[in-house]
């Protein structure tokens, strides 16, 4: 099994970097943004410079009140309010805005990826852990995006104004501030790679405690139906405590690390005061100076502080930001040749399996040197026993995975050289599972080809026999399916995907076990239908069923992952293998023949 | 979007009563009562961490006074005097070192006690709501469960907790400050009443800020929050339906569909984001204009004699000190619209009703095969009969063979008999005993359902067998070799223990069907109920399974009970139950029913006829086109 990638090796400039690329609404306008941070940071050191002036000038004016020094001080420190406030605000809509648009982007992207990853085709279990990567991974990023970004930027320019004004004021007593806080500035990157592997816990566990509590929402009726409500509550407050108890360690991390910066701050301010006396004592410095500068150390221990606040939050969202990149870096199983792709044109499908031989990551090869060739038109049964790589074949043949060896063709393209939009039409494939959107009977067959009317999707159910099923349905065509289709039977919803796949119009139709649930009755007469419908096309259905097998043109039986038989139903019936064994069961369950 | 459902007005907890306002939601006032109602909720519940994290947040402003204590006394016992000296003390270097380590040191204390104390709270009423939250998914019937999608209840288990508790984090800060805004309002009245007065009337136009804030954000968060439902809802669906999205060449239309919800989530949380970016930056500026209009006051009252300049920049310089409080009070406040939003969300999961109630009855001393009895039993889904007045008596260690139409209403059946839905009319009786009056467990203890839909737990093929339940190990292989579920378990790689999900091995439709078998067996189950559970299974295996299942339940250890389409299967049985639109058509043994009810005969000989037609077309006819007369 392929895992994810969790991105936990790029680093952090990376993740920012490969974050920023993915998303470029986000550095779109940011000179203007930060511009405008700028002036409101600015605006945040006016205003109390403003109001000291208007006391110096003003009230304390040699000659006493001076009412009109006030009112033009009043006046200038408003303006400088205002345009401080607006500055802020229109930074701050500017960052939620480009910040939104960004991850909206991202969002978007890694769902769309996440639609070509195999863990999706291979897998039915944990899709909560993949949910929450498109959904509160990214609301994470954007938290910090909105608050932290514009906050880290600003307190680095802001330690760096305060350093120069520093060393103006006196080189020696920086360089003690700086040393002071040396210690926290060396010791953040141990305390960041260690939040970094907090963190990254943190989001792992997300993951987890949704696919904990997806079990019983999803797995509703057999929680029930075995009364193991009580283990799988504990299992899901086992992972939301692993959750908790990871966030706390990482909020010990930040509180730590943040009371680092109050910690320097102190030994700096009395570093400040020791050197500045000793200095002063030896004449180099004056005592205005030394006054002075430990002042200036407040405007240097205010943005250490913030930005102390702002990278510790940062590793949360970097966290979760390389989660969702790390979707995107995952590579694709089955890529689409896109526009370079092969576009077919329609009519019946040539098949051809050169060599093909398949495994899971990991696992032992589940189809061994396949080759075989189906001729347009060809209706044709695959048969095998549980595991004997009947759906893998299909899932070949389709093109939901691609072979470990060997190569499968359609009219002579390799399937890999096809462009997507042309395979899809031309190739269907109908799962057992039927799998049915929330949505009315109407909107799932019409998933099949968008734009169809009510008229064509009626016309499409009644050619396959099932008109009069769907006028027992309630509301007909606008009957509500429920979620995953529930409010059906599975029998049902497999007529559902029939019709569905029959209104795509394919030109290979290929059907594993797609008629396993519904009554023999109706299946007969499906078939009858389908053997009707599909002339002129070429038709692969893989099933238990051995009628199906029994009116096929050929029948391909696997075990153990190779193709050990072939030919008519009539012939294979008779000679000696596997084929004539599964026959026999069947034929007994039948009480027929 | 099903999110308001009936059930969300049922009766709720006085505590809740109080919380919720439907009818004043989007007034500003209420939103502030509310919010301050839910970190009520959250104060009640930690109050030990509370105070802790308090404690921290006051001594953290004690010491920030502390330390400008400590500068000022530096200024004028050390630095002046060694100026004025030409000398040092090393005594006095020593003590400023020693004061500000000190006071620097406890302030980290309190940073640490302020920040961790907070974080704690927060993240335990988090795992309190989500443990309260997934209890209740628990709790709530099939039914309910139908009604809410997936992903929207994922959200309220994450989001919407998440949200409702986001105060928690900015709250010690906001009450630690109060400390602050106290003395300081204390210290201005002290030096000029009526100055203070002026100066405090930012208070009320602070409110009016923030009530505006309320009043504005509220309805925007609202959007949001379901928006980011929706969102989870629609990724969990297509993430569900991959397979079906994929072999039709969807995937550019999913990603249409999810870009939608995604981008009216962006666009709710851009609107959301303006008032949020509108809000700050005036909360912040109120507390600055405040120190000019106590400046401009000061100066006339200085002209007319009524002040010293003294007192006016005292109050100046106390009130710069107050914007902090009042910034940190507008963080939380700020937060206030979403965390109400949430916490109606999570209410609506806790307050629902509907759960199934259980009676005591343990059917104690009852042992061997269960009699199963219903009587009159009537169901119905959405005001659609499903099933109408059934009434039948399986008697203990009889095999029974459900046979009907698809959407005849087998499956509903079978999941009345487990008690996953409770019938409109009418009674199910175990043992005599009618389902609803048995204790939580009993049922289960008795009956097992073997689904058409298997579903199979992130877990290992160990805990997917007994489900917690204790088993050893060779009980679980006795069930797997009955299931013919042994064989490919044994050639996993780490056998029993193998994981399945995500990381773990994938198994075809058959050996999950085959899995979900041996659970139900493992449990010796007084009632086997199997719902056409082998229909993935290739009819080889299905013979076996049917073989080893008839020698195992032989001896009449347990009545059963199956949903079936293949003679085979029907031949288990000892009668046959035939459904037609939800009613009982007929039963008795199938040798009886194929001759007297055609319905009957022409499902289950479907196949065999099919076989005699194509035999006859084979041998001349060519009648290929010609419509039977098939009853459904």
């Amino acid at each position: 099994m392929s895992t994810m990638s969790s991105g936990q090796q790029a680093s952090a400039v990376g993740t920012l970097r490969r974050g920023f690329q993915l998303s470029p609404e986000l550095v779109e306008g940011v000179k203007v943004t930060l511009l405008l941070g700028a002036v409101s940071t600015i605006g945040r050191i006016v205003v109390p410079v403003a109001v000291q002036q208007t006391i110096d000038r003003g009230l304390n004016a040699s000659g006493g009140p001076d009412t009109g020094v006030v009112w033009q001080m009043v006046v200038v420190a408003t303006v400088a309010i205002a345009v401080t406030a607006a500055c802020a605000a229109v930074m701050n809509v500017r960052l939620f805005t480009s910040s939104e648009r960004g991850l909206a982007t991202l969002r978007i992207k890694a769902f769309r990826h996440v639609h070509d990853l195999p863990v999706l085709t291979q897998n039915t279990e944990r899709r909560g852990a993949l949910v929450s990567r498109v959904t509160s991974d990214v609301d994470q990023v954007s938290l910090f995006l909105q608050f932290g970004g514009i906050i880290s930027v600003v307190s680095i320019g802001q330690i760096a104004i305060a350093t120069v004004v520093m060393a103006i004021y006196s080189w020696q007593l920086t360089i003690v501030v700086w040393l002071c806080f040396s210690p926290l500035f060396l010791s953040l990157r141990y305390f960041q790679s260690r939040m970094t592997v907090a963190y990254a816990n943190v989001r792992r566990l997300v993951g987890e405690m949704l696919s904990a509590i997806s079990e019983p929402v999803v797995g509703a009726a057999v929680v029930r139906a075995h009364a193991i409500e009580g283990r799988t509550q504990s299992r899901i407050d086992a992972a939301i405590d692993r959750h908790r108890d990871a966030m706390t360690k990482a909020q010990g991390l930040v509180a730590v690390t943040f009371s680092m910066g109050g910690l320097a701050a102190g030994l700096a301010n009395a570093g400040v005061i020791v050197v500045g006396v000793l200095l002063g004592v030896d004449g180099q410095i004056t005592m205005g100076k030394v006054l002075a500068f430990a002042f200036l150390v407040t405007l240097f221990v205010g943005p250490v502080q913030m930005g102390t606040q702002v990278l510790t939050d940062a590793q949360n969202a970097i966290a979760s930001w390389r989660r969702v990149i790390g979707i995107l870096d995952t590579p694709a199983d089955v890529v689409d040749p896109g526009d370079d792709g092969v576009g077919l044109p329609r009519g019946p499908v040539g098949v051809e399996f050169d060599g093909v031989s398949y495994a899971y990551p990991g696992g032992p090869l589940v189809l061994r040197d396949v080759s075989l060739r189906v001729a347009p038109r060809a209706r044709i049964a695959v048969v095998g026993e549980t595991g004997s790589g009947k759906t893998t074949f299909a899932k070949l043949l389709t093109r939901l995975m691609d072979p470990t060896h060997g190569r499968v063709l359609i009219d002579g393209h390799d399937l890999r050289d096809i462009g997507f939009s042309s395979l899809r039409q031309r190739v269907v494939m109908v799962p057992q599972d039927g799998y049915l959107f929330d949505a009315t009977l109407r909107e799932n067959i019409a998933y099949g080809r968008p734009g169809a009317g009510t008229g064509e999707i009626a016309e499409a159910a009644v050619e396959l026999g099932l008109g009069d099923w769907l006028a027992g349905l309630p509301a007909g065509l606008e009957t509500p399916v429920g979620q995953r289709g529930e409010s059906l039977s599975s029998g049902e919803r497999q007529l559902v995907a029939l019709v569905r796949a029959y209104l795509a119009d394919p030109d290979l139709l290929v059907l594993d076990e797609a008629t396993s649930a519904v009554d023999p009755a109706i299946e007969v007469r499906i078939n009858r239908a389908l053997e009707r419908l599909l002339a002129g096309r070429t038709a692969v259905a893989i099933a238990h069923r051995l009628s199906t097998a029994e009116a096929a043109d050929e029948v391909l039986v696997f075990d153990d992952g190779r193709l050990v038989q072939r030919g008519r139903h009539r012939d294979l019936v008779r000679a000696e293998g596997v084929y004539s064994r599964l026959h026999a069961s069947w034929a007994a369950q039948q009480g027929s023949d | 979007m099903a999110n308001r459902t009936p059930d969300a007005a049922g009766p709720s907890a006085a505590d809740a009563d109080r919380l919720a306002s439907p009818g004043d939601r989007p007034a500003g006032r209420a939103t502030l009562r509310r919010g301050f109602a839910v970190l009520g909720v959250a104060i009640r519940e930690q109050p030990l961490i509370f105070v802790v994290s308090t404690l921290g947040s006051l001594l953290f402003g004690a010491l920030t006074v502390a330390d400008a204590w400590v500068l000022g006394w530096a200024t004028n016992k050390v630095i002046v005097p060694s100026f004025d000296a030409r000398q040092a003390k090393t005594v006095l270097l020593v003590a400023v070192v020693a004061l500000f380590v000190a006071v620097a040191m406890l302030r980290a204390v309190g940073i640490v006690g302020r920040r961790l104390g907070a974080g704690i709270m927060q993240y335990r009423m988090q795992a309190t709501y989500r443990r309260r939250v997934t209890r209740q998914y628990l709790r709530l019937p099939l039914s309910w469960h139908h009604r809410h999608p997936t992903g929207q209840l994922l959200s309220n288990a994450n989001a919407d907790v998440e949200a409702a508790w986001a105060p928690i984090a900015p709250l010690p800060m906001a009450v630690g400050v109060i400390a602050m805004l106290v003395v300081a309002v204390a210290a201005m009245a002290t030096a000029d009443l009526v100055l203070t007065i002026v100066g405090l009337l930012v208070f009320p136009a602070v409110f009016a800020v923030n009530l505006a804030y309320q009043r504005l954000q509220s309805p925007l968060v609202t959007r949001a929050q379901a928006l980011r439902a929706e969102v989870s809802e629609v990724a969990h669906e297509s993430f569900d339906g991959a397979l079906v999205v994929k072999t039709l060449g969807r995937e550019e239309e999913e990603t249409i569909r999810f870009a939608r919800k995604a981008n009216e989530l962006r666009d709710a949380n851009i609107a959301v984001g303006r008032i949020r970016g509108l809000f700050d930056p005036v909360v912040e500026a109120l507390p600055s204009l405040g120190v000019l209009v106590v400046l401009l006051a000061g100066v006339h009252r200085l002209q007319a004699g009524q002040t010293d300049e003294g007192a006016v920049v005292q109050v100046a310089y106390l009130f710069t000190i107050v914007s902090f409080p009042i910034r940190a009070f507008g963080w939380l406040l700020g937060e206030f619209p979403r965390s109400v939003v949430g916490w109606d969300r999570v209410n609506h999961v806790l307050q629902a009703t509907g759960q199934t109630t259980y009676g005591s009855h343990t059917l104690e001393g009852v042992t061997g095969p269960a009699r199963l009895q219903l009587e009159s039993l009537w169901f119905s889904y959405d005001r659609q009969p499903v099933l109408q007045d059934l009434s039948f008596t399986v008697d203990p260690g009889r095999t029974v063979a459900v046979v009907g139409s698809t959407a005849a209403g087998k499956t509903t059946l079978m999941t009345l008999l487990t008690r996953l839905v409770d019938p409109d009319q009418g009674r199910v009786l175990l043992d005599g005993v009618d389902l609803r009056v048995l204790a939580p467990g009993v049922l289960a203890g008795s009956v097992a359902l073997v689904p058409q839909q298997t579903f199979l737990f992130d877990d290992s093929v160990r805990d997917n067998v007994t489900l917690g339940f204790d088993h050893d190990d060779q009980e679980i292989w006795a069930a797997l070799e009955v299931a013919q579920a042994a064989d490919f378990v044994r050639r996993l790689p780490e056998g029993l223990d193998s994981l399945l999900g995500e990381r773990g091995a994938s198994l075809s439709g058959g050996q999950r069907q085959r899995l979900a078998l041996a659970r139900a067996l493992v449990r010796r189950p007084r009632l086997l109920i199997m719902d056409d559970a082998t229909s993935a299974v290739d009819p080889e295996v299905e013979a076996r399974i049917l073989t080893a299942l008839r020698a195992a339940t032989a001896s009449g250890s347990c009545t059963v009970l199956v949903v079936a389409h293949r003679l085979a299967t029907i031949a288990l049985a000892d009668e046959v139950l035939y459904l037609e639109q939800g009613r009982i058509a007929d039963r008795g043994p199938h040798d009886a029913l194929v001759t007297r009810s055609s319905g009957y005969r022409d499902l289950v000989t479907a196949y065999a006829r099919e076989n005699e037609r194509r035999a006859a077309g084979r041998a001349g006819a060519r009648d290929l086109a010609d419509e039977e007369d098939v009853v459904v």
